[in-house]
């Protein structure tokens, strides 16, 4: 079926632009161009790819401090991204967030969150508006297993639960919170359960296979985008490198990652490609784009201009009124 | 005397602590077998075991909750909030709680916990693990206020927190934790709350810093030496309750006052510095008081160097605030 090819392979072209973006970024690091903490999606590509194929223009992402991979899904460019890594302009928010807090309204990514939790409740206001709008528009809000012990997780989902707004929680869970399993920091394995306290749906899956993911997370968005409130789905998945760039990940063995490598998301899908009759050829060409469109991001990124502190400062409220320092700053 | 940084000596503190009150207990995310996100807590898990060391999940407000309920029965908790900026989910039970506790049980019950986290900037962290919130807790009556710019003072100091009464807020300078080595004792010291410090004499101009922020204004105050002026440095050390007499003992003989601090400027504590200074030694003052701060914004990713007030800020409102003449 050659349609259903095509969107694999385009599947697999979103795919390993989020992996190969991710080792540039983890090389820009190394080479001290990427200040502060650094979150890879590596093993986790499935997941945003799936679920951003499930979405149309107009639906609003929310997601938590690991938020390359679902910008990139949605369609911001690498170049934006690898700028705001960089502390440039021309990053996506313009320099003043890095890493942890990507924005891009154009492709409706409402942000990346630097603090655990802290957007659960905000994804379910922007989930309301739709409702009260009858925009028909549906909410995708992102959090990793960690975040589901949280008061704000709670709270968020609560309002969800019971104003029934079109929203799918989704929960990335990769196992780890930071350095502590989730055996350790839950008294349940099956966190589904909590979904159920709030009169929600609730589904759970591997999140290894694309589509997959994206046929799951499809049947909740049309749920939710046909006024049949809020899903919560959990996915399992596995991050390939550390938490961020300053963790060495020793709390897992070694053992352990290389059996979780052989559920590499991007392996997966080749391998449905070559099955599907996809060409050796083809998946050469589309790494090949690929490869030359993540160089061509960092060679922008690289001469861009630094971030301004005019945007700094014109940034904090919507009146220019605000900071009493600015010109103290300019002296 | 072993060299320690400051991570070392918060965790010789810890640890001497905890060998000698078996009513210490430690708890927060990853502080266990991971020891800690900054490794303060490294290896006392492995001494002290999990129901002494507690990894919690991610729940600040849990965290301190939990911890507020054992400290009113005499345990000695020193719960660990993985960085400052994380500690707003728990704000609600630290200023409705743990600060109103002896004042409404009317002396009954304290609640002697020590919340430890690292503050301040200096890591590029951005917005979310940069901040720096003491005026808030400082705001907030029935909290004191702690903040170690260097090895020795932490683990005095903390050992002194942890043997408080009251519940005490122990602020960790993060840019400063492997930046400094100093001579540490292993064996315990107390480094009494509520004093500060005065860490280099002068005669021309007194500079308030703490945290991270007073190696800055050492530096400046070497700096502007070579031009002549003469700075004397304190080092804050307790912001709250703080020592005033101190500074005003040095303002009196200076006649001149710049105060550091990483936070903004609007409402931070060196807004109530100079208000205290201005009441207390109003006719002695001879230059307007200059406060050098973060400015009135997020903290930054990228303008990080340029938002904190480092020495290439402190050392021209020095010689502005020294040479100044009405």
């Amino acid at each position: 079926m050659a349609s259903g090819r095509d969107a694999l392979l385009e599947h697999y072209r979103a795919m390993y632009l989020i992996r190969r973006f991710e080792e540039e970024a983890a090389r820009a690091y190394a080479q001290g161009k990427i200040g502060g903490f650094l979150h890879l999606y590596i093993g986790q590509e499935a997941i945003a790819v799936g679920a951003a194929a499930a979405l149309r223009e107009g639906d609003q992402v929310f997601q938590t401090y690991r938020d390359h991979g679902i910008s990139l899904a949605l369609g911001m460019s690498a170049e934006k991204g690898m700028a705001e890594l960089m502390g440039k302009d021309t990053g996506c928010s313009r320099g003043m967030g890095g890493s942890m807090h990507f924005f891009d309204k154009e492709h409706g990514f409402m942000g990346g969150w630097g603090i655990v939790g802290g957007h659960v409740a905000v994804a379910a206001g922007a989930a309301f508006k739709s409702k009260y709008l009858g925009d028909e528009n549906v909410t995708l809000c992102f959090f990793g297993e960690g975040a589901t012990n949280i008061g704000g997780f709670h709270e968020g989902l609560s309002l969800a639960g019971l104003w029934k707004l079109p929203i799918v929680f989704i929960c990335e869970n990769n196992q780890y919170a930071m350095g502590t399993p989730m055996k350790r920091t839950s008294a349940i394995s099956d966190l589904t359960l909590k979904a159920q306290g709030y009169g929600m749906h609730g589904d759970r899956f591997e999140g290894y296979d694309v589509k997959v993911v994206h046929e799951r997370v499809k049947q909740a968005v049309d749920r939710a985008r046909k006024g049949e409130g809020p899903t919560f789905i959990e996915i399992e998945t596995y991050r390939f490198r550390g938490h961020s760039m300053s963790d060495p990940a020793k709390y897992r063995s070694r053992a352990e990652l290389e059996e979780r490598k052989k559920k590499d998301p991007l392996v997966i899908t080749k391998d449905q490609l070559q099955q599907a009759g996809a060409t050796i050829e083809d998946l050469d060409n589309i790494e090949i784009q690929v490869e030359e469109a993540v160089k061509a991001a960092v060679k922008a990124a690289d001469d861009a201009e630094p971030a301004k502190e005019s945007v700094m400062f014109d940034s904090v409220m919507a009146t220019k009124l605000g900071p009493q320092n600015r010109e103290e700053a300019a002296r | 005397m072993p060299q320690m940084n400051l991570v070392q000596a918060v965790n010789s503190a810890l640890r001497t602590e905890m060998r000698n009150d078996e009513d210490v207990i430690v708890l927060g995310e990853d502080v266990g077998k991971v020891g800690g996100v900054f490794r303060v807590t490294q290896g006392l898990f492995d001494e002290f075991g999990d129901d002494r060391v507690i990894d919690t999940p991610l729940a600040e407000g849990g965290i301190i909750g939990t911890a507020i309920g054992m400290a009113l029965y005499g345990l000695r908790p020193v719960p660990e909030i993985q960085f400052s900026d994380f500690i707003f989910p728990a704000f609600d039970q630290i200023v409705s709680e743990a600060a109103k506790f002896r004042y409404r049980s009317g002396g009954e019950y304290t609640v002697p916990m020590v919340i430890r986290t690292p503050v301040g900037g200096g890591i590029r962290g951005g917005h979310y693990h940069s901040q720096s919130p003491e005026s808030l807790f400082i705001h907030t009556a029935g909290l004191k206020v702690v903040c170690p710019s260097n090895p020795y003072d932490a683990k005095g100091l903390l050992l002194s927190a942890i043997r408080d009464d009251d519940p005490v807020l122990f602020f960790e300078p993060k840019r400063v934790y492997r930046a400094v080595k100093m001579d540490v004792p292993e064996d315990e010291y107390t480094i009494p709350i509520g004093k500060a410090k005065v860490v280099r004499e002068g005669e021309d101009v007194t500079v308030v810093g703490w945290g991270a922020m007073l190696f800055e204004a050492l530096a400046s105050a070497d700096e502007v030496a070579e031009e002549g002026v003469s700075a004397e440095v304190i080092d804050l050390r307790t912001l709250w309750p703080v020592d005033i007499d101190t500074i005003v003992e040095s303002v009196k003989k200076t006649g001149r006052l710049v105060i550091v601090h990483e936070a903004p400027k609007a409402c931070g504590f060196g807004a109530e510095l100079l208000s205290l200074v201005t009441e207390k030694a109003f006719v002695h003052l001879e230059a307007p008081p200059v406060r050098v701060t973060g400015w009135d914004t997020p903290f930054p990713y990228t303008l990080e160097m340029e938002y904190l007030p480092l020495q290439h800020r402190i050392t021209p409102a020095l010689l502005e605030t020294a040479k100044y003449i009405p």
